[in-house]
């Protein structure tokens, strides 16, 4: 598999961070970061990641299908991810996420139609004391109106109208 | 940025750099006697290290709260095996957002606790474990640690010393589980997160079979203090057996939330009227979760006298966790939130052990029919018999974990169970709608089959 130069860079660094013989520490940071630049976990990367680490390809499927961030089908460009755990929950985090899917058309862990956008309902993301709180991509967005999140989306399909 | 006012009440120990221009940069970190600890260290035998911890009465601050001088003294650092140093930073506690605040504001300090644990365990290799949403932070650690190599604080053969310690970050990936110390090893080693079978402990045997000291963030941020301060000074700050300070994150229905540092021992009722403000909209306090969502949840009567530290909260039958309080007033739906909570552990539980597995699983099956109006009266002691049968058949604390809140809402708020028999469901208030139609497939235009 053809790595970009970004890539090929942060696997050499990723697989430095561990003892020469303990490079298997290395296959989730490097699905992680593979997966920022490819959109998902590829069967190629997976091939690319076991061959590197010194595992079978089955072995990283195996250790993938366990983690709720890497993901086998590509996300939208935009990945939303609205918290509806309890201090969320308690501040509106729900009537937030009522709002994302009757705006885009979509539920829990579907993207829109052109590729742009996808939704997640996803638990604790560590900012209760600034709930409610969503997440687009890596990017937290906190203390969140309904208002902020129509912006939010607004912006989202504006960028990619720029593009 | 999530950053709160700092408020008169505070003891500021280990966020006394919060909010300071630059926080995060080496050069405001050397300007507050940053890496003075370190250096003090360098000069002490390992032992009296562990003698100033044990006399610290730090107790572990990811939520276990067990005593971390005593967790230090279990590593044999005399194994002829390499000795590792990680760091719990899989903050994922439901209610809990303080480590975020101390690397992204204070991220040397980390840095030094864990070179004082690396010099005392004879360790050359730490490694800070960040939850895989926390990207941002995992940057701002990385150009922290680059500062450190560059200004000879992290190397080969550091002061002249002999001592040589590396640090380097790693990512999780999405899993509460492996905020658990032996699923985060098995994790960190590039496995699923499920647990291991203690004993042995990770001091023995950790990452890579090797006498591993893993300690939470908050943990680690404190070390430099307690060194600079001395241990016993650091436990008078706090009361007998909860020594110190603890960072509180105070959510839900207070006018102020938010982040902050008090001594244990401080009253939790000041903690909710002073520090977050008061309740929101002049409601009445209905119950606290006081450390995370695994705590039992505390009614009103309860935090009346009652005071923030280990002890205190063990007799009124609850923990102070990972300091993640969430407060919720007089009008909120415990049933909704019993039923919240079970959907987290649910979907987190790692399926390892049946009890948990299963256990979650039914339990969220029946609290979904009791806030959908087809719960009955057997429901309401199956929920109670159900999540007792959980306690203490797993071998990791997150099948406790899901059992104890749910006990403790059964038990201490039955009669709103009660209610949604004779009455059905509550009418709702504005911020606590029903549950996301595609769950229960009420909005038909919105397709519920998870594609991705």
């Amino acid at each position: 598999m053809q790595l970009s130069p970004q890539l090929e860079s942060k696997f050499q660094s990723l697989l430095s961070n561990y003892p020469e013989d303990k490079k298997r520490s290395a296959m989730i940071p490097m699905l992680m970061y593979g997966q920022d630049e490819l959109g998902s976990v590829t069967p190629e990367l997976i091939v690319e990641v076991a061959a590197r680490v010194g595992v079978q390809p089955l072995q990283v499927s195996e250790v993938m299908s366990y983690y709720s961030m890497l993901h086998p089908k590509p996300l939208g460009k935009f990945h939303v991810q609205i918290c509806t755990n309890v201090s969320c929950l308690l501040t509106g985090g729900e009537e937030l996420w009522d709002q994302a899917c009757h705006r885009l058309g979509i539920g829990h862990k579907q993207a829109t139609a052109d590729g742009l956008i996808s939704l997640e309902e996803v638990e604790c993301i560590g900012a209760c004391s600034w709930a409610p709180a969503i997440q687009i991509n890596y990017d937290f967005h906190h203390e969140v109106t309904s208002a902020r999140l129509e912006e939010l989306i607004d912006g989202l399909t504006q960028k990619s109208h720029a593009v | 940025m999530p950053y709160n006012q700092p408020h008169p009440a505070e003891t500021r120990i280990i966020s006394k750099r919060f909010g300071l221009p630059n926080s995060a940069s080496l050069e405001t970190f050397l300007a507050t006697e940053g890496y003075a600890a370190i250096k003090k260290a360098l000069g002490m035998t390992p032992d009296a290290i562990i003698e100033e911890m044990k006399a610290s009465n730090l107790r572990g601050r990811g939520g276990a709260g067990f005593p971390t001088g005593l967790k230090w003294s279990f590593v044999p650092r005399t194994s002829p095996k390499p000795k590792y140093i990680i760091v719990n930073a899989d903050e994922s506690e439901p209610g809990t957002c303080k480590d975020r605040l101390l690397m992204e504001y204070d991220p040397h300090q980390l840095l030094e606790g864990m070179m004082i644990g690396g010099y005392t365990m004879g360790a050359t290799y730490g490694w800070i474990y960040i939850r895989g949403e926390y990207r941002y932070l995992i940057d701002i650690m990385d150009r922290a640690i680059a500062e450190a190599y560059a200004a000879g604080y992290l190397g080969d053969n550091l002061h002249g010393t002999g001592f040589s310690f590396h640090i380097r970050t790693h990512t999780g990936a999405g899993a509460y589980e492996c905020g658990e110390e032996s699923a985060l090893l098995e994790s960190f080693e590039g496995k699923r997160g499920i647990p291991r079978i203690r004993p042995p402990f990770p001091a023995v045997s950790g990452a890579y079979q090797a006498p591993t000291l893993l300690n939470n963030v908050e943990t680690f941020a404190t070390v430099p203090a307690i060194l600079l301060m001395g241990g016993a000074e650091y436990a008078a700050l706090g009361i007998p057996k909860s020594g110190g300070t603890k960072l509180l994150c105070i959510s839900g229905h207070v006018n102020k939330p938010g982040v902050y540092e008090v001594p244990l021992g401080f009253p939790m009722m000041r903690a909710i009227e002073e520090l977050g403000g008061g309740m929101r909209n002049g409601k009445k306090l209905k119950a606290v979760v006081p450390g995370g969502s695994s705590c039992p949840m505390l009614t009103a009567a309860e935090c009346d006298g009652l005071t923030l530290d280990y002890d205190a909260l063990a007799k009124v039958k609850s923990m102070l966790g990972s300091g993640g309080m969430i407060v919720l007033d007089e009008d909120t739906d415990m049933v909704r939130v019993a039923l919240r909570i079970m959907r987290f552990y649910q979907h987190e539980s790692c399926g390892w052990c049946i009890p948990c597995r299963e256990g979650t699983t039914w339990l969220k099956k029946l609290l979904t029919r009791f806030v959908g109006g087809a719960g009955t009266q057997s429901d309401i002691v199956m929920i109670g018999d159900l999540a007792k049968n959980m306690l203490g058949r797993t071998f990791c604390p997150l099948g406790d974990a899901a059992a104890l809140p749910t006990i403790s809402i059964i038990e201490k708020f039955r009669n709103e169970f009660e209610d949604y028999l004779t009455h059905g469901p509550k009418p709702r208030r504005q911020y606590l709608r029903d549950q996301a139609p595609v769950w229960q497939g009420q909005a038909a235009a919105i397709p519920v089959q998870p594609t991705l």
